[in-house]
């Protein structure tokens, strides 16, 4: 189980990481979703992995931690608040600049600083 | 119990809620009550203040949970202190935007206040993952800020500072998860308590978790090499917002003294020395970039960052008698790039087309009284006497006897002596014809004056200013006292 979540989180992350790192906003809002996806599963995992048992106390002999899940809810919301201001920025960009590159750059191909799209 | 502590969270939400409820675009309505949540923040800054002088800790429980397990608020003289800091910088920042900036976009004044609100919430709060929600508060408000006004380098500048925001908002969560998984709480006070008695298998991963909010305080703060978003943002953003923008790389500093001061044991020494050097390297570039600045608001920008470097710089050397000068300079340097930020957006009015960029352009309207006033912000940002900014350095300069230290910072005010009197004599002397921009009207220079006139007050009544500096210093070496005030006095 704990094998099975640490796992999980590092292919989130280095996925995450990867996309962040592209040249174009689509890809970056991908990386930065990811990103936020594998940091609240490690979130969640920090109150220590039970399974099958109930988060409230006294409902159960072991019950499991309640508090990460209540601070992945917080983490989840704000979360998905930026992210969705975020594509709309990106949207916005695209509109003033006429690319998708994060640095507002024109869209030739085959030029040098394109990034990794090249 | 005393509510005045929730007011400086609860004044700005308010406000802000009832102008989102305000469609109708009544600029008169807007302004009226944003600068009245602004004067009620000031007042009830004031009475803070007041309440927070005798050396006493508020703790206030939020739906009265018991400390460990509600969040709290905990008012003591340093938060107390950045929250009237941020009232006394938003007014004016705000009467500024009230002469016109504000109609470059819906929601202007919604925005300016949720900002207040989570910068307040920052200073206040005394639970970490509480610290998180509200730097979440003034950030999403920033990011609406730093685009008010629209225009493509704005977007591209907001663009990556809202993706390097949210790669931080990431790694603060991932601190938290680990200090949570190691100590089992949030509470700053608890926290500190736990990590003197921790396990020594958890001390690797609780001192990572340290060492990821540096990382994450250092990209709020701007420090080095986290700092490359700060002089884009900030010279494209409108003037008001870019003044009101100087207190928020403090929050990162507050952020950072904050928890160094209560967390104490087990920090890496690591930590604490990487501060070190990479509050001296952003000292040192910050130099640089303000001599090859080619706008008056990228060299203001990185005016802040080398207040910046500066500041880290004097937290992290170690000495205790440090902390009152800093803090010191902390307030006095907020408040003139505050000033700087207004100023560059009065000078990029008065030449019109050329805006800022310090090439020889249309004489200024009313150039005389800028002039003034730039002289006397540009003497009190570099630290040269006799205004507040000398106080401070020459304070830091006998508290740090770091020969790397007093060698950067002399040189820091040297280049920006050369930087500013490069742009001062470009934007004011070198003139080609009659201007197209526009004469500054009374209530922006009022503005200007407002938070120029506090360097000679600071300056003026310094020995007072000093003392008060080391009142909140020696409250902040003493973290037994935060400690037993939100845990009450079985905890130590």
């Amino acid at each position: 189980m704990e094998l099975l979540v640490a796992i999980i989180i590092g292919v989130l992350v280095t996925s995450g990481v990867y996309l962040c790192l592209r040249a174009r906003t689509f890809p970056v809002v991908m990386g930065l979703t990811l990103l936020s996806y594998g940091v609240n599963v490690f979130l969640f995992s920090m109150g220590g992995l039970k399974m099958d048992e109930v988060a409230v106390v006294g409902m159960s002999e072991n019950p499991t931690d309640p508090l990460p899940q209540a601070l992945v809810l917080t983490a989840i919301v704000i979360g998905f608040a930026m992210t969705a201001f975020l594509v709309v920025l990106a949207l916005r960009s695209q509109g003033e600049h006429y690319t998708d590159h994060v640095d507002g750059r024109d869209d030739v191909p085959g030029r040098k600083d394109e990034g990794g799209e090249a | 119990m005393s509510h005045w502590i929730i007011a400086p969270v609860l004044i700005p939400c308010l406000a802000g809620l009832l102008l989102l409820l305000e469609v109708r675009e009544r600029h008169r309505l807007r302004r009226f009550t944003g600068l009245l949540s602004c004067a009620a923040l000031l007042a009830v800054g004031v009475v803070l203040v007041n309440q927070a002088w005798d050396g006493a800790y508020t703790v206030y429980k939020l739906g009265n949970w018991e400390a460990p397990f509600g969040i709290v608020l905990v008012l003591d003289r340093f938060s107390a202190l950045m929250v009237l800091l941020t009232a006394v910088l938003a007014f004016p920042a705000l009467l500024y935007a009230s002469c016109g900036d504000d109609r470059k976009g819906a929601n202007f004044h919604g925005l300016f206040q949720f900002q207040l609100m989570g910068i307040n919430g920052a200073f206040l709060t005394g639970d970490l993952f509480n610290l998180f929600v509200f730097f979440e508060v003034l950030l999403i408000a920033s990011y609406g800020l730093a685009l008010h006004g629209r225009g493509p380098a704005r977007v591209k500048a907001g663009l990556h500072y809202v993706v390097l925001n949210l790669v931080g908002s990431g790694l603060f969560l991932i601190a938290l998860g680990l200090i949570y998984g190691t100590t089992g709480t949030l509470n700053m006070a608890d926290v500190a308590v736990k990590a003197q008695s921790l396990p020594a298998a958890d001390t690797t991963l609780f001192s990572v978790a340290l060492l990821l909010l540096w990382v994450v305080f250092g990209l709020k703060a701007a420090l080095f090499p986290l700092y490359f978003w700060l002089p884009a943002t900030y010279a494209n953003a409108t003037p008001a917002v870019a003044a009101l923008f100087a207190i928020m790389t403090k929050v990162g500093i507050y952020a950072m003294v904050r928890v160094m001061a209560l967390i104490v044991a087990p920090i890496p020494p690591i930590g604490q020395q990487a501060l070190w050097w990479l509050g001296l390297i952003t000292l040192g570039l910050a130099c640089l970039g303000a001599l090859g600045a080619k706008r008056l608001g990228t060299a203001v920008a990185y005016l802040v960052v080398m207040s910046v470097g500066t500041l880290i710089a004097a937290f992290s050397a170690g000495y205790g008698s440090a902390l009152a000068p800093a803090l010191y300079y902390l307030v006095h340097s907020t408040l003139i790039c505050g000033a700087l930020f207004l100023l560059a957006g009065l000078v990029a009015r008065g030449r019109g087309e050329v805006g800022d960029r310090l090439v020889a352009g249309p004489a200024i309207l009313g150039s005389g009284r800028l002039s003034l006033l730039f002289f006397a912000g540009a003497i009190a940002v570099i630290g040269l006497p006799p205004l507040s900014g000398f106080i401070g350095k020459v304070g830091l300069l006998r508290t740090v006897p770091e020969p790397i230290y007093w060698v950067l910072l002399l040189v820091a005010g040297l280049c920006g002596v050369i930087a500013l009197s490069r742009a001062g004599s470009t934007l004011f002397w070198r003139t080609t014809g009659e201007s197209a921009g526009l004469r500054p009207s009374r209530r922006r220079l009022f503005a200007v004056l407002w938070l120029l006139a506090l360097s000679p007050a600071m300056a003026l009544w310094g020995e007072a200013g000093l003392q008060w500096a080391e009142a909140v210093a020696d409250q902040l070496r003493q973290p037994h006292g935060y400690v037993q005030a939100v845990l009450g006095g079985g905890a130590q």
